[in-house]
C-alpha cells in the first residue's frame, strides 16, 4: 500500500481488525476498507483542506516562546476569520531556529519557518496567506510532496544544509507528526512491525533479526542489543521484564527527550516488541523527573494503547499479554548504571553492585531483565519493517545503522542531529553544525559526557564510531557534543567535569569516593589566585599533574561501576591535548583563555572614563561604584567576572587582566 | 508516633497507594513532595510507618536523590541549569549573578520566602544554554543582564499583588 509495505489488515483478523478500525475511525459504525483508506489519508496530512499550522513546542520550542507564538496565531486567525488547525509538534532538531512556525496551504508544500517569535507571527502569516513572494526569504526549508505546488526559491527540507548529509530513522517523525495523535502515528505504519511481530515471528527470531542487523546499544555501552535479548530469552523464569532506561543523565545530551517528545509512540512500539523478544509481561520507562512534558506525552501515547487494545491482555490476539509503567527517576546519575537503576526502581539508594550476574540473568527483584536506552528501541520497528540487511548496510565496519548526536555549546546550529555511523567529526561540526559561533577558532569538541573526551582539530577527520573514538581517548556515550572555541578553558571544563562526578558518585567503592574529591581539590588548587592560598597550596599545584595522572590510573583501575572507571576521562583527555593549558595555570598562574575567575581580574582605566555610569547600571552584582562624570572603580571582591561591563563599555576604558 | 504528629495531606495521599511495597518509596516522596514541596520530618516518618520501613532507610533513599528538598522552598523556585553546554555557555556567571542579587547561596530560601535557588545537572534544552526555570517556565539564552530584569519582573509581580 505506503512504500511497498503491506497494510496492518495483513497481519489482523476478525474482531481484532474490527476493534483497531473502530478505533481508527469511532465516528463510523461498521467502517468499509474504502473508509477506513481516506481516513488514514486524512491523518496522514499529507495533503490539507485548510490552512494548518505546526508549532515546534518541545522543550527548546517552549523555551524560545513557542507558547506566546501560538498566542499570537491565534489572535492574527481570528482577525482574519479563516478556518485553521494549529497542531504542536515536537522537535525537529533545529533548536537555534526555535520557535519554528509551519505552514501548510491547501495544495501547496508544507513550509517552515524559523525565529517566529510572537512580533513576527502577524506580518508573516497574513504575506504568507496572500503569497507577498517576499517573505519566502525568511523561510527555512520546504517539505517535499508528490504533486502540490512548489515554493519558489525556498530549498527542499533534504537540500536544507542541516539536513543534507542526515540519514533520519529514529527522529523520522519528530518535529512533523502529531505526538499525541495515536491514530497520525499509526496512518505513518506505525504498529505495523507490531503486528507483524506477533503474526510472523517468534521470539527468537525477533532476537536474531536485531542480532544480525548490528545494532549496538546506543546508551553507551556499545554491546550488541539482539545478544543481550538473547541471554534473557535463554534464562528460564516465570517472570521476566524489560526496563527503557530514559534517565538522560548525561549533560549535554537531550536525544531521549527529544524523541519521548515528538513521537513517543516510536519508542512505545519498539519496547512492546522488545519485551516480546524476551517475553517479559511487564516494562518499565524511567524517566527523568526533569522532563515533565516528555512524561505527560508518554503518560497520554500509554493509555492511548491500553484503549486501543494494543496493551494489556492478549495483544492482537497473539496471546501475549504486557504492561508497561513508568518510573520517575530523582534526579541521580549514577542510575545510568543497569544495576543502580534496578535498585532505584526496587526503591533502594541507586547503588551499583558487582556484576555478574548480569541484569540480563538476574535483575530487577532477582529475575532476567534487559534494559535499553530510548535510541535504541526507537530503532526497533524500523529494522523489523525494513529488514536486517537495510540496517546493516548503513553505517561502516564495526557500528551500523545511525546515531543520534546533540549538538551543543559553541557552534552555530545548535540541535539534534542523526547520521549514519562512520561519518567524520568534521562533518558534523562544520557541515551540519555551521562551525564556531561569531567565527571563533574551533578548540575541541568534548563528546560521551563525563565519561568522554575531547576531540581536538587534528582528530576531526576521523570516522566516528564505537572503536574509533576509544582510541582517542573517547567514547560515544550516548551522544552530546558540546563544541569548545579559544575562549573556552579547558582546564575549567575538567575541573566542571570533575565537580559533576565527585557530587555524582554514589559514595559506595573508595576509589571513585574519595579519588575525585582529592582530583577535584587539586584542579581547585591550580585555578586559584594568589588571595585565597592558604597552607602548602602553593607546593600542592606544583605536584598538581604528576598526582592527577596517578590518581586518574587508580581510579580507573579499581572503581566498582562504569561511572567510576570512566571518571577520569575528561582529565586525561585534557591533560592529553592541552597539558600547555595545565601548565599556564600552574606556573604563571594565568589563563590563557581568561576563563578561571580567580586568575582575571577587571580594571577601569581613570583616563579613558568618561563617568557614564552604564557600566555601573548594568553590573549585576553592583561592583562597579563612581559619580556620574567621574571616573569609575571596580571592587574587585564583589565583582563576578562576567565581563558585561567589558562588553558595553563604549569608551574603551574596561580591561581584562 | 503519636498520632497528633500525623499530617493530614500526608495521610491522605497515602491512600492512593493501597497495595504499596519497598518499591512504592520512591513514587510516594515525590507524591508527597509534590503537595508539600518539601519532605518534613513528620511527613518521612509516616511513609515509613505506612511502609513499615525504619526512618534511617526512608532518610537513607531520600537523601540520596537529588529531587528531594527537606527544607520548604521559596514561592519562585529557580532551578539553574549546569549541564555542559551551559557550562561553556558561561552559567556559573549566571549562577554567580543570581547569587549576589538574591543574596543567598544554591540550595537556600530567601528571607521572605520568594525565591529558593537551586543548581540541576540537565534540563536538557542545551541548544538553547544558558537556561534555568523559575517554576516550570523556561528562560532560554541568558545572560547576567536578563538575570536581572527576570528576578526584577518577579519582584514587581509581588509587590503589585500585595
Amino acid at each position: 500500500m505506503n512504500n511497498g509495505l503491506p497494510s496492518i489488515e495483513n497481519y489482523l483478523i476478525g474482531s481484532n481488525l474490527e476493534y483497531f478500525n473502530s478505533c481508527l475511525l469511532p465516528e463510523v459504525s461498521n467502517p468499509t476498507s474504502e473508509d477506513i483508506a481516506k481516513k488514514i489519508e486524512t491523518l496522514k496530512n499529507d495533503t490539507v483542506d485548510k490552512p494548518y499550522f505546526f508549532i515546534g513546542a518541545g522543550t527548546c520550542g517552549l523555551g524560545a516562546g513557542a507558547l506566546h507564538t501560538e498566542k499570537a496565531l491565534i489572535g492574527v486567525l481570528k482577525n482574519i476569520n479563516v478556518d485553521y488547525e494549529i497542531i504542536k509538534v515536537g522537535c525537529i532538531g533545529l533548536c537555534f531556529a526555535e520557535p519554528i512556525l509551519d505552514i501548510f496551504l491547501p495544495g501547496k508544500n508544507r513550509i517552515s519557518f524559523g525565529n517566529v517569535t510572537s512580533d513576527k507571527v502577524e506580518s508573516m502569516v497574513k504575506a504568507l496567506l496572500q503569497e507577498d513572494e517576499k517573505v519566502l526569504c525568511q523561510a527555512l526549508f520546504q517539505y517535499r510532496s508528490k504533486d502540490l505546488k512548489v515554493w519558489e526559491n525556498v530549498p527542499f527540507m533534504e537540500d536544507y544544509p542541516f539536513f543534507k548529509k542526515q540519514k533520519r530513522i529514529v527522529l523520522n517523525q519528530c518535529g512533523i507528526i502529531n505526538p499525541l495523535s495515536i491514530g497520525q502515528y499509526v496512518a505513518h505504519n506505525g504498529y505495523l512491525a507490531l503486528a507483524k511481530t506477533l503474526k510472523e515471528l517468534t521470539p527468537l527470531e525477533v532476537c536474531t533479526i536485531i542480532e544480525k542487523s548490528g545494532l549496538k546499544g546506543r546508551g553507551g555501552g556499545g554491546f550488541l542489543t539482539g545478544k543481550k535479548w538473547k541471554f534473557a530469552l535463554n534464562t528460564p523464569s516465570d517472570q521476566k521484564y524489560f526496563i527503557c532506561n530514559a534517565d538522560e543523565g548525561d549533560p549535554g545530551a537531550f536525544m531521549d527527550r527529544a524523541v519521548v517528545e515528538g513521537d513517543p509512540h516510536k519508542l512505545l512500539e519498539g519496547l512492546i516488541i522488545a519485551a516480546y523478544a524476551i517475553q517479559a509481561t511487564k516494562a518499565y520507562i524511567y524517566i527523568r523527573a526533569e522532563y515533565p512534558l516528555a512524561i505527560a506525552h508518554l503518560e497520554q501515547a500509554i493509555s492511548d494503547l491500553y484503549a486501543w487494545k494494543i496493551l494489556g491482555s492478549n495483544i492482537f490476539d497473539s496471546g501475549f499479554d504486557l504492561d508497561i509503567i513508568i518510573k520517575k527517576g530523582a534526579g541521580a546519575f549514577v542510575c545510568g548504571e543497569e544495576t543502580a537503576l534496578i535498585h532505584s526502581i526496587e526503591g533502594k539508594r541507586g547503588m551499583p553492585r558487582p556484576r555478574p550476574p548480569f541484569p540480563a540473568v538476574s535483575g530487577l527483584h532477582g529475575k532476567p531483565s534487559v534494559i535499553n536506552n530510548v535510541e535504541t528501541l526507537a530503532n526497533i520497528s524500523a529494522i523489523i519493517l525494513m529488514g536486517c540487511e537495510w540496517f546493516n548496510s548503513m553505517g561502516n565496519n564495526n557500528s551500523k545503522g545511525t546515531k543520534v548526536f546533540a549538538l551543543s555549546g559553541k557552534i552555530k546550529n545548535t540541535g539534534l542531529v542523526e547520521v549514519p555511523m562512520g561519518i567524520t567529526m568534521r562533518e558534523i561540526i562544520f557541515d551540519i553544525g555551521g562551525g564556531p559561533k561569531n567565527d571563533k577558532l574551533f578548540k575541541a569538541v568534548q563528546i560521551g559526557g563525563p565519561s568522554g573526551g575531547c576531540v581536538t582539530n587534528e582528530n576531526l577527520n576521523i570516522e566516528i564510531d564505537y572503536d574509533s573514538l576509544k582510541t582517542i581517548g573517547a567514547m560515544m556515550g550516548s551522544g552530546g557534543l558540546v563544541v569548545m572555541d579559544e575562549d573556552n578553558c579547558m582546564v575549567d571544563v575538567a575541573k566542571f567535569f570533575m565537580d559533576f562526578i565527585q557530587r555524582e558518585s554514589c559514595g559506595k567503592c573508595i576509589p571513585c569516593r574519595e579519588g575525585t574529591k582529592q582530583m577535584q581539590n587539586i584542579l581547585e588548587k591550580i585555578t586559584r589566585g594568589r588571595i585565597s592560598e592558604k597552607g602548602n597550596d602553593a607546593l600542592d599545584r606544583f605536584k598538581g599533574i604528576l598526582q592527577l595522572e596517578e590518581l586518574s590510573n587508580t581510579i580507573k583501575e579499581t572503581s566498582l561501576c562504569g561511572l567510576g572507571q570512566s571518571a577520569p576521562n575528561p582529565v586525561l583527555s585534557t591533560l592529553k591535548y592541552f597539558r600547555h593549558e595545565y601548565e599556564a595555570h600552574i606556573f604563571d598562574r594565568r589563563c590563557p583563555s581568561g576563563v578561571c575567575s580567580e586568575l582575571i581580574n577587571f580594571e577601569i582605566i581613570e583616563d579613558k572614563c568618561k563617568g557614564c555610569t552604564l557600566c555601573a547600571k548594568k553590573c549585576p552584582s553592583g561592583a562597579i561604584k563612581g559619580s556620574p562624570k567621574a571616573p569609575h572603580y571596580i571592587n574587585n571582591e564583589k565583582c563576578i567576572k562576567c565581563g558585561q561591563c567589558l562588553k558595553i563599555c563604549k569608551f574603551g576604558a574596561i580591561i581584562k587582566n | 508516633m503519636s498520632k497528633q504528629n500525623t499530617n493530614i495531606t500526608v495521610t491522605s495521599l497515602l491512600k492512593k497507594f493501597p497495595k504499596a511495597n519497598r518499591g512504592d518509596l520512591i513514587p510516594i516522596l515525590q507524591c508527597v513532595q509534590e503537595a508539600e514541596k518539601f519532605l518534613s520530618k513528620n511527613a518521612m516518618m509516616e511513609i515509613g510507618d505506612f511502609l513499615k520501613l525504619p526512618l534511617s532507610k526512608v532518610y537513607g533513599v531520600a537523601t540520596f536523590y537529588n529531587q528531594f528538598k527537606f527544607h520548604p522552598p521559596g514561592k519562585y523556585q529557580i532551578q539553574i541549569c549546569r549541564g555542559t553546554a551551559c557550562h561553556v555557555e558561561g552559567s556559573s556567571t549566571i549562577l554567580a549573578a543570581l547569587i549576589s542579587d538574591l543574596k543567598i547561596n544554591t540550595g537556600e530560601t530567601t528571607p521572605d520566602g520568594l525565591f529558593s535557588l537551586e543548581v540541576v545537572a540537565c534540563i536538557g534544552a542545551c541548544g538553547l544554554a544558558p537556561v534555568m526555570s523559575i517554576n516550570g517556565e523556561f528562560f532560554a539564552k541568558l545572560t547576567t543582564e536578563k538575570i536581572k530584569h527576570i528576578i526584577q519582573d518577579f519582584r514587581d509581580k509581588e509587590a503589585s499583588n500585595e
